[in-house]
């Protein structure tokens, strides 16, 4: 990848694939990512792991940093969970992420 | 009205005491306007107080660090001496306009809060249940048999009980009611629970005793029963569905934040937030503001720091509303310095 760009695919709710370019110098998260491609990405809480309204699946072998024990809280509590279930909010995008893809999970109350 | 019905009147009814709905105090108090503020938490701060009070801000002006909870008690110093009303522990439930023009804001225990303008400052609305995704829940709720919180323990003595959750509130249920109930099941997705390890052990313990059944790996996928619940459907990641008779289900999976009755109040709303006009943050109410986290316009950013800007330019236009026809100077804290407001007399 060239000047710090990679590219993520990420699968909505009625299967349609979306390419996002992503910057990594940016400190960026694959939740905010997400919700500046406008996609139904909610992030009600900011990015602080409180609503499970980023959760994803990770699709692709990418290696993920593991959970802190706020995302695991977070997930315990949520529904639709997959042993692949990640918080979007909790993935910083970083060079070694390039080609990731993800699933939106279903939506909860 | 509930038996706590109290009948409070000022110049602004803030609700939310978050940071922004603290800082409006101050601002609104430079310019002799009283302020009221409603939360549905038992103490000031709103999330900062009640989710991460040791985290550390780093963007608050003047501050290189500061610790959320200390943001909270410097802001309630800040106010303190324009004698803010508080009605703590209460959820605004309605927002009406009287026949004199001014709002009337009620909490679901009943406390009547009336002033000319009302800033809605709820951040990311109010804590309330999580609730599982099963689609005929809420025909379950309200007494007939699906409970998102145990509001009195006797209500489970001698009845089937099924509790699912995996964190503390559900392993402090299924302890506290094991020895209650007829009988009690408790249902997790995972097997491990997250829980303090002594009630981990505590509720292992209990299933190895056969006082409590606990089912893991396995969610309660399906709810049936005539009028009251009477069955649970629930599978298993290996043994697939199952049904357990049960007069009770105790989902307990934590908060999530909703924008609740909010959403019902008439206010303009754009993608689950409050739309406003950003010359003053003002609504479509006229005379209700929406500022910190719970509004949207284009640029907005969630930031403390927003909020408290719109805060002071929310309080500029409520002058208007609060004093019609008089005029309002700007001027400089440094200048005139504070001038605190009398405590009011108990009405």
């Amino acid at each position: 990848m060239a000047d710090h760009l990679i590219t993520v695919r990420v699968i909505d709710r009625e299967g349609q694939a979306h390419t996002l370019e992503a910057p990594t110098d940016m400190g960026l998260n694959l939740m905010e990512l997400c919700k500046s491609y406008d996609l139904p990405v909610k992030g009600t809480c900011g990015g602080m792991a409180l609503c499970a309204s980023c959760h994803m699946y990770v699709l692709s072998k990418h290696e993920l940093p593991p959970p802190s024990d706020d995302e695991v809280a977070m997930l315990d509590s949520a529904f639709f969970v997959q042993t692949n279930s990640r918080l979007g909010c909790q993935i910083r995008l970083r060079d070694d992420l390039d080609g990731l893809e993800v699933q939106l999970a279903p939506e909860s109350e | 009205m509930g038996m706590n019905s109290k009948y409070i009147e000022t110049d602004i009814i803030i609700i939310g005491a978050g940071p922004v709905g603290l800082f409006a105090v101050f601002e609104a108090g430079l310019l002799r306007m009283r302020c009221h503020l409603i939360d549905i938490l038992p103490q000031p701060g709103g999330q900062l107080a009640e989710i991460y009070p040791k985290k550390p801000i780093y963007d608050i002006p003047g501050y290189p660090s500061v610790l959320a909870g200390d943001l909270v008690q410097n802001l309630l110093k800040q106010i303190a001496p324009f004698q803010p009303g508080f009605t703590l522990g209460e959820r605004a439930e309605t927002l009406e306009r009287q026949a004199d023009g001014r709002w009337r804001v009620i909490t679901e225990q009943g406390t009547v809060h009336v002033a000319p303008a009302v800033f809605i400052a709820g951040g990311l609305g109010s804590f309330e249940p999580r609730k599982p995704p099963i689609s005929n829940i809420a025909d379950y709720e309200q007494g007939r048999g699906v409970a998102y919180y145990v509001r009195n323990p006797e209500d489970y003595r001698g009845k089937r009980v099924v509790i699912a959750g995996g964190g503390d509130s559900a392993l402090d249920w299924t302890i506290y009611l094991a020895n209650e109930a007829q009988s009690l099941t408790l249902v997790h997705r995972r097997s491990e629970f997250r829980g303090a390890p002594d009630s981990v052990e505590k509720v292992q313990q209990l299933a190895s005793q056969g006082i409590i059944r606990l089912i893991t790996n396995a969610q309660v996928v399906g709810l049936s029963g005539k009028g009251h619940l009477e069955r649970l459907s629930i599978q298993h990641d290996t043994e697939g569905i199952f049904d357990v008779e049960a007069d009770y289900f105790l989902p307990l999976f934590g908060l999530t934040p909703k924008l609740g009755p909010i959403a019902e109040w008439g206010v303009e709303l754009q993608d689950g937030a409050i739309a406003v006009n950003t010359f003053d943050y003002s609504t479509n109410l006229p005379g209700v503001f929406a500022i910190g986290d719970i509004n949207t316009y284009p640029g907005k950013l969630k930031l403390i720091l927003c909020g408290f800007h719109e805060a002071t330019l929310a309080c500029q236009s409520a002058f208007k509303v609060v004093n019609p026809g008089k005029k309002l100077s700007f001027k400089y804290t440094t200048v005139t310095g504070i001038e605190g407001l009398p405590a009011k007399a108990p009405a």
